[in-house]
């Protein structure tokens, strides 16, 4: 049999991250069908979700259940995959782009001795991997040079993989906590987020300074509700203090790949732009028809998004009641 | 204490991309410090102003990245070390390799990164080379406190906000909202030019090769998007029309 591949599961919020299901289906078109695929997840009271991924990948899945691992801390869940690692020596290792991925990848990479491609969106024949560089102004196709490599996917761009043919078998492993923790985390402090996961979510709406206020998001909100959105917003909408920091799409906050995304009152810069310009449809909703957004919108609409906005929730409501 | 920058010199993504012999052009392009590296450097001064101590700043890269570090010694740093050899290989792993051994034969009490570089943007270097030297980290901070030999941190994770104490030696990456940095004033850019600036190469590390792990098989520019279209008519119209056309054209709701 070949060198395994692993896949490291994620979960959030008590729920398994529909990017650990994209980051499997990456390993099954890069590494083809007869790849002996295994993923290992991470965290406290994950029996059921053990058994739920196990259901997807059809390979053996690793589950380190431990209290101490409740929330991700970087020398815990290094130390949590190590000896696996150190046992199944994987070809490529892969797992999500989000903020614990994107930490915990160049640690497991360092350790390997492994290259790592970053916040992959495609890839194609011969095992490229293609992601976008230059803020998405441009995209490019990498390749491992080394025997193992570690692969990050962004959200919302694979498919999820498809449940397996026959579930795999859950493997409990044992967690020794590291003998020197020098690092502790003292705090989460977990935002309220929507209800809808950003970076998942097929249909985002964000707002920007144009909104004018807190309030100036309700209008958005009832939107998203009707069609059953997420909000997000510019970094001018979080640093008027219209809304919080958790909600801000771009280079410095969430990266999102809908379907639709709708930008109300926002003007476009790159930094904005990095974080969404993958959307399929863009729709851009502001008052200056000089605004860059227009740019990179499929539909335009240049008016009041005070005036349009809650038109739109009218017609949606109508077509889809 | 001594305080070690990590700094990439970076296009300037405002710039318009040109791909040229399957490279992006840099004619008349403007380089700059990675906007998340610039964060880092302001934190470092901050950090060496109230407890004393030196600020270093590292980078490997082309001749050109010196410009950079000289703009991080007109902001107040000290000293500075560009690392560079055509031997050092194009990826994050062979940046960390030589930064490994750079930073392995130094003093180090604070390292401080960007969180990513802002044009080909892997997000690697720091971590790994946090890893590489066993230092504990702390990624994508947004404020840093010193205290003797602990360090707490506040982290963004996708919003969410962790704090987490770490023992020095430690290395952080910052995040944009850690401070506002400075321009360089010009008394400073003056200073700059009599500070110590070392140019070494992977002979002088005493290191054979960085190789690298991955390579770049091809780049190219995104797909044209089709020319998008206004939406014209009273608000009620535009409504109407858009709603339409996302069920009809679009086909996306
Ligand atoms: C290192 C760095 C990282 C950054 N990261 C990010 C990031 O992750 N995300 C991000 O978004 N930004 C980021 N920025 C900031 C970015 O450069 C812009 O400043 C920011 O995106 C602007 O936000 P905005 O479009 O809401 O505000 P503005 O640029 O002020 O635009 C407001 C828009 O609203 C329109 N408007 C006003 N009133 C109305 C109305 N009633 N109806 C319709 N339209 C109206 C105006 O015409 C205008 O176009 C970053 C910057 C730096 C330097
Ligand atoms: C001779 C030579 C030529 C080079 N030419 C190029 C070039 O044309 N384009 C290019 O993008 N890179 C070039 N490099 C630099 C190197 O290839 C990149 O830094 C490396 O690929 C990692 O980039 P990244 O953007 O993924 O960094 P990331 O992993 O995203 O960076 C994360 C953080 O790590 C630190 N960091 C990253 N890279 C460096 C670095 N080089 N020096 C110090 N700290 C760093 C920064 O704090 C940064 O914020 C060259 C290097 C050499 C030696």
């Amino acid at each position: 049999m070949s060198q395994p591949v692993l896949v490291i599961a994620e979960v959030r919020g008590g729920k398994l991250r529909q990017v650990s299901l994209e980051a499997l289906q990456a390993a099954r078109i890069a590494r083809g069908e007869g790849a002996d695929v295994q993923a290992v997840i991470v965290g406290s009271g994950i029996t059921a979700l053990a058994a739920e991924l196990a259901g997807y990948v059809g390979g053996k899945v690793h589950a380190v259940d431990h209290p101490e691992l409740a929330s991700y801390n970087a020398p815990a869940y290094v130390q949590a995959v190590k000896g696996l690692l150190e046992e199944l020596r994987p070809a490529r290792i892969y797992l999500g782009h989000t903020a614990e991925g994107r930490d915990l990848a160049p640690q497991l990479a360092a350790l390997l001795g492994a290259g790592q491609i970053s916040d992959v969106i495609s890839i194609g024949e011969g095992e490229l991997y293609k992601r976008p560089v230059y803020a998405g102004k441009a995209f490019e196709e990498k390749r491992f040079l080394s025997g193992s490599g570690v692969v990050t996917v962004r959200p919302n761009n694979i498919p999820p993989a498809e449940p397996a043919a026959a579930p795999g078998e859950v493997v409990d492993r044992d967690y020794a906590p590291p003998a020197d923790l020098r690092s502790i985390v003292r705090d989460v402090l977990r935002k309220a987020g929507g209800k809808v996961d950003l970076a998942e979510a097929k249909i985002v709406i964000s707002g920007g300074r144009g909104v004018k206020s807190a309030d100036g998001f309700k209008p958005l909100e009832e939107l998203a509700d009707v069609l059953g959105a997420a909000v997000g917003a510019s970094r001018g909408a979080c640093d008027a203090g219209y809304c919080d920091y958790a909600l801000q799409i771009g280079q410095t906050g969430k990266v999102v790949t809908p379907e639709v995304y709708i930008a109300c009152g926002i003007s476009g810069a790159i930094q904005h732009l990095a974080g969404m310009s993958q959307s399929r449809v863009i729709i851009a909703i502001n008052k200056d028809p000089e605004a860059p957004i227009f740019k990179v919108a499929d539909y335009g609409i240049v008016g009041d998004l005070f005036d349009v906005v809650p038109l739109l929730t009218e017609e949606f409501r109508k077509v889809l009641a | 204490m001594n305080i070690y920058v990590l700094l990439k010199q970076t296009f300037d993504t405002e710039e318009k991309i040109v791909i040229e012999d399957g490279r992006v052009s840099d004619d008349g392009v403007k380089f700059v410090i990675n906007p998340y590296d610039e964060y880092a450097v302001e934190e470092a001064l901050q950090q060496r102003d109230q407890h004393g101590g030196k600020v270093t700043v590292v980078s490997v890269g082309p001749d050109r990245a010196a410009e950079a570090l000289r703009q991080a010694l007109a902001m107040g740093a000290d000293e500075a070390v560009l690392l560079t050899d055509g031997r050092i290989g194009a990826d994050e792993g062979a940046a960390a390799a030589a930064l490994e051994k750079y930073l392995s034969g130094q003093s180090v009490d604070l390292v401080l990164g960007g969180n990513f570089s802002v044009d080909s943007g892997g997000g690697q270097v720091a971590v790994r080379l946090a890893s590489r030297l066993g230092l504990p980290h702390v990624s994508s901070i947004t404020s840093l406190r010193i205290d003797g030999s602990t360090a707490t941190a506040r982290r963004d994770a996708e919003g969410d906000t962790e704090t987490l104490e770490v023992t020095l030696p430690a290395l952080f990456t910052a995040q944009q909202g850690l401070n506002e940095p400075r321009y360089p004033s010009l008394p400073n850019i003056m200073k700059a030019k009599k500070k110590p600036f070392q140019t070494l190469s992977l002979d002088d590390l005493g290191l054979s090769a960085a190789e690298a792990l991955t390579e770049r098989v091809s780049l190219s520019l995104p797909p044209e998007r089709g020319a998008g279209q206004l939406i014209p008519g009273s608000p009620a119209e535009q409504a109407a029309r858009l709603v339409e056309l996302l069920r009809t054209e679009a086909k996306a709701i």
